[in-house]
């Protein structure tokens, strides 16, 4: 995907920015979330890589990326950013940027819960992987 | 001293063991633990959008139900309930605007919230309030060599604000709580990681991974037990073992207690406090083989 000022100063770019209320340009890649994430190894892009898509506004890629769905909110990135860059809500942003599509396809299927639910899940997991995987 | 009470969904079903052991053992201790009338859900995830108010509607609720109480304090055990609740709270603290859009939403309660109310952690109450010298006066049972790994998982330390010990990276308040109740402390390097949260519902593989290093790790520290404060930590380290065992046979089971039922354990509470038939893997055969008396007591009864 090409980059140019135009996706530089996209309207996802800035949807991303204002979801999160993040300075997304303050990132100066010095990998501490990354190196603190502990899904970092099943991510496509690590938390830095994926925060230097969004600066740049590769869409494409974003939306294509596993990073934000393998995030487990679990704020380690957020408070060793040693630029003060809440990286959890970038995550969020990221997720819901994509949740609000006019043709969202809910990332987490909720009919194919199924035969897991037969296991009693705490109600907690329930409701919050909905919460964080699906438009509702 | 009696203190509001929130106890969310979970504490009402999966986790009924953490709920009947702090019921009973804060009743030992002279606390009531006075259950809100009325309450729903506080959504379980504090939601990090800037322009999504609704989802604070929940928990800023709960709060408000805090107030009706009388009260201006309340407590949680659940770590996501006491991240959630917190966060709002603070988030409409310093953002009265959005405190009044949400008492607008809120028109047809009795009363406005008015921001008055403070969240606490049982852990947090144990230390400031009732005092762990307190809690180690009131020990009947020898826990002798009982080696406990303190399990804080992200919510009740991550962000700052929320942090239950004033060092979130290296946290020590579960240790001192160990450490009042006659029990091994032993801290580990996976004690504040991640064990795979709600991805447990979508991702089971990830969580198992994650889980089995978080107990290998206490394994490797030595610990016969793991303590935890979070239904969802406790769900994933305790029952996620199946999942284990069937990706690694040489694994062996170790037992996930809320740190309330080793509370019960070394005040000498019975069955009905400890509540060790929900927990997946029972703690009864390492307590014997440690000598913990009372537990052979309540086991049997």
């Amino acid at each position: 995907m090409e980059v140019s000022v135009k996706t530089v100063r996209s309207p996802f770019v800035k949807k991303v920015a204002e979801i999160s209320g993040q300075n997304l340009g303050a990132c100066y890649q010095c990998g501490k979330c990354s190196a603190g994430c502990p899904s970092a190894d099943r991510m496509d892009n690590v938390p830095s890589q994926f925060i230097k898509l969004i600066q740049l506004g590769m869409e494409d890629e974003v939306r294509k990326s596993n990073t934000p769905w393998v995030c487990l909110t679990c704020f380690v990135c957020t408070v060793r950013c040693p630029k003060g860059i809440d990286i959890a809500s970038i995550m969020e942003a990221a997720r819901l940027v994509q949740s609000r599509d006019r043709d969202n396809v809910d990332h987490f299927e909720v009919r194919s819960l199924g035969a897991t639910l037969d296991e009693k899940l705490p109600p907690i997991a329930v409701v919050s992987c909905f919460r964080k995987h699906t438009a509702g | 001293m009696k203190i509001s009470y929130y106890p969310g969904c979970t504490l009402k079903s999966h986790a009924k063991n953490f709920e009947d052991s702090a019921i009973a053992s804060m009743a030992e201790l002279g606390i009531e633990l006075e259950e809100l009338p009325r309450w729903n859900c506080c959504g379980t995830v504090f939601s990090l959008a800037s322009d999504d108010l609704m989802r604070h509607l929940a928990p800023i609720r709960i709060l408000l139900r805090t107030r009706e109480q009388g009260s201006d304090s309340l407590v949680t055990l659940c770590a996501m309930c006491y991240h959630t609740l917190k966060l709002s709270n603070l988030r409409v603290k310093e953002n009265p605007d959005e405190l009044e859009k949400l008492n607008n939403m809120m028109y047809k309660e009795e009363i406005t919230y008015d921001g008055k109310a403070s969240v606490y952690h049982l852990l947090t109450l144990l230390k400031e309030e009732v005092g762990f010298q307190t809690v180690r006066e009131r020990i009947t049972v020898d826990l002798g060599d009982l080696k406990v790994a303190p399990y804080y998982g992200c919510l009740l330390l991550r962000p700052q604000e929320v942090s239950i010990d004033p060092n979130m990276e290296s946290p020590t308040i579960m240790s001192e709580f160990i450490e009042a109740l006659g029990a091994v402390p032993v801290e580990f390097p996976h004690q504040t990681e991640c064990c795979g949260a709600y991805l447990t519902v979508c991702e089971r593989d990830l969580v198992a991974e994650r889980s089995h290093e978080i107990l290998e790790s206490a394994r490797r520290a030595g610990a016969d037990i793991i303590l935890t404060s979070c239904p969802l930590c406790q769900f994933n380290l305790d029952d996620r073992q199946k999942e284990i065992k069937k990706k690694y046979p040489e694994f062996e089971e170790i037992p996930v207690l809320y740190f309330t039922q080793l509370l019960a354990l070394a005040m000498g509470l019975d069955e009905a406090a400890l509540r060790f038939d929900l927990n997946w893997v029972d703690p009864l055969t390492i307590l014997e083989n440690k000598h913990v008396s009372a537990a052979k007591e309540a086991g049997s009864k």
